[in-house]
């Protein structure tokens, strides 16, 4: 009897401490993993699912990278050797979430294969092939959205009045991601501004802009859409689009006012009080 | 000289099927695609790791069909054949554990070894359901963040950067910490095939008659507490820890150890 309590006892103990390590690793684990995908600067390939997506869905198996780097038109027209692939694995030290595909395009721009050879072989479903079908159910590079990319007007030199249009001549999608708009050189007042203007309905993010630029850091960079894209929202239509209606669709009041300590009071008033910052 | 026969043979699986997934991306091979997290072999049969595949189900993610065949595949494999053997013949850790185990036999570190309490074997199943909560929690699958074994397999053939510490980690764990301590202790993987493996057909078998009770097979034995039948009852080793290395069956000097078919006939003689 004795015995048995005695048994009891020590099982209730180790199970106890079990738990207890359990959640103690738990903690650790969590911490360590929210951190490790705390990356968010990031390009992924074509056709990738919304990051917080992309990062459950990939199972790391490289073989986007694969296709990437053995597809038939990855060879060096002057050596004739293979180049390198433009999808990198994520290794440690990368400080991206270990074994995920991206790639850096001031090193390795995306060269937007028509046959997009990256998506289909992912097992996952992490690539998503779907978003990248045309109305003809054809697979159409065009429709990628790896990023955007934007300029950066002080360190372009064509923005300093010099002849530059690198950018505008590598972008795979000329004249329509990428345009030059022209103006007058008021310094000279006989020379022309030609400014890369990005656009981007239009712009996937390859990064041929990127790769192609002359300045030392480059003065047009992709940035992942969501950091390079900034919103209106729905407090601002444009009348004279009767289009743009539609994108704010049935204005929800309650959703769309801003509600602060200050809105609780009313107008007369608090128009009155002045400001606090 | 002692019998290496079956070591030898794991190493050339393990080393070849590296060499395959190394030349799929070198050379544009396309014998076996991939990594252990998802492969196509010959270009056609999707294999997927069962415990990769339910960490990223536990993040909620519905996974593509051939991920789920893949791992289904797989699955049976070793449910059927394989038992635990994806660890001693395909996992590339193997070789970083089984150098610390030989290591350790050398420079006498087993003979002073610390008991170390708190690290039960038991440690790796909670470890693999404590895998799949962290992953339904954070959202990513938990364990692919910090395995040695894809770690070390993308290092070879994507190239290692920082990771390769990982590895290293690994084996001094096993050389200076605790004896078999990633791969007998906390690996969720191998934990996941123990489980996965418990009723395959390929079994070590053990004569209890031709057995003297040198006990050299559980010297060698990385799981040496599935050999609790040696020199005591002539039975197959069924435990599902087993990683049918084959180990024992090298060392045994008296034919005593060999790889055999389980029998189901006789449920009591295994």
């Amino acid at each position: 009897m004795a015995n048995s309590s005695n048994n009891r006892r020590k099982f209730m103990a180790t199970t106890l401490q079990s738990v207890g390590l359990t959640a103690l690793g738990g903690l650790l684990w969590s911490g360590y993993t929210d951190e490790a995908k705390a990356a968010k600067l990031i390009l992924r390939p074509p056709g990738a699912l919304p990051e917080e997506d992309f990062l459950k869905a990939c199972i790391k198996c490289g073989m986007c990278a694969e296709a990437c780097v053995n597809r038939d038109t990855n060879i060096d027209k002057e050596t004739g050797k293979q180049r390198p692939g433009t999808l990198k694995m994520a290794k440690g030290g990368d400080n991206k979430l270990i074994g995920t595909p991206f790639f850096a395009p001031r090193d390795v721009p995306c060269y937007m294969c028509d046959d997009i050879p990256c998506v289909p072989v992912c097992p996952s479903g992490a690539l998503d092939m779907p978003s990248l079908l045309n109305a003809k159910k054809e697979l159409d590079i065009n429709k990628a959205r790896m990023g955007l990319a934007i300029v950066h007007k002080e360190s372009c030199i064509a923005y300093w009045g010099l002849q530059c249009d690198a950018c505008y001549r590598a972008c795979p999608l000329l004249d329509e991601a990428l345009t030059l708009d022209y103006q007058k050189n008021d310094r000279t007042g006989k020379h022309a501004f030609l400014l890369p203007i990005v656009h981007s309905d239009v712009c996937t993010g390859c990064g041929l802009c990127e790769k192609a630029c002359v300045t030392e850091k480059p003065a047009i960079f992709v940035l992942p859409r969501e950091y390079s894209m900034g919103r209106a929202g729905d407090h601002y239509v444009k009348g004279w689009d009767k289009k743009d209606q539609q994108r704010v669709g049935e204005r929800n009041l309650n959703k769309i006012e801003t509600k602060t300590k200050r809105s609780e009071e009313s107008p007369m008033d608090y128009l009155n009080k002045g400001v606090e910052y | 000289m002692k019998n290496i026969k079956y070591l030898l043979l794991r190493r050339v699986t393990q080393i070849g099927l590296l060499v395959l997934y190394f030349g799929a991306n070198a050379y544009g091979w396309t014998i076996l695609k991939g990594t252990f997290g998802s492969s196509l072999l010959f270009g056609v049969i999707p294999l997927a790791d069962p415990y990769t595949t339910l960490q990223v189900l536990a993040t909620g993610f519905v996974l593509g069909s051939d991920v789920l065949l893949g791992a289904l595949i797989i699955t049976l494999f070793y449910m059927v054949v394989g038992g635990r053997a994806f660890c001693s013949w395909v996992c590339p850790i193997n070789m970083v554990t089984d150098l610390a185990n030989w290591l350790r036999r050398k420079l006498n570190l087993d003979k002073e070894e610390v008991n170390y309490r708190f690290l039960k074997r038991r440690a790796r199943y909670w470890i693999m359901v404590l895998g799949l909560i962290v992953s339904a929690i954070v959202g990513v699958a938990a364990f692919e963040v910090l395995s040695p074994i894809t770690i070390m397999q993308r290092g070879i053939i994507f190239g290692f950067g920082a990771g390769i510490s990982v590895v290293i980690a690994i084996f001094l764990f096993d050389l200076f910490g605790v004896k078999n301590g990633w791969c007998g202790h906390l690996c969720p993987l191998g934990a996941t095939y123990s489980l996965i493996g418990k009723t395959s057909i390929i079994r070590v078998k053990h004569d209890h008659e031709a057995c003297t009770a040198c006990m050299e097979c559980k010297i060698v034995c990385p799981e040496n507490q599935v050999l609790h039948m040696i020199n005591k009852e002539s039975i197959s080793v069924t435990d599902g820890e087993c990683t049918n290395c084959g180990r024992c069956i090298d060392v045994c000097n008296d034919d005593a150890l060999g790889f055999g078919i389980r029998s189901f006939t006789n449920k009591t003689k295994h």
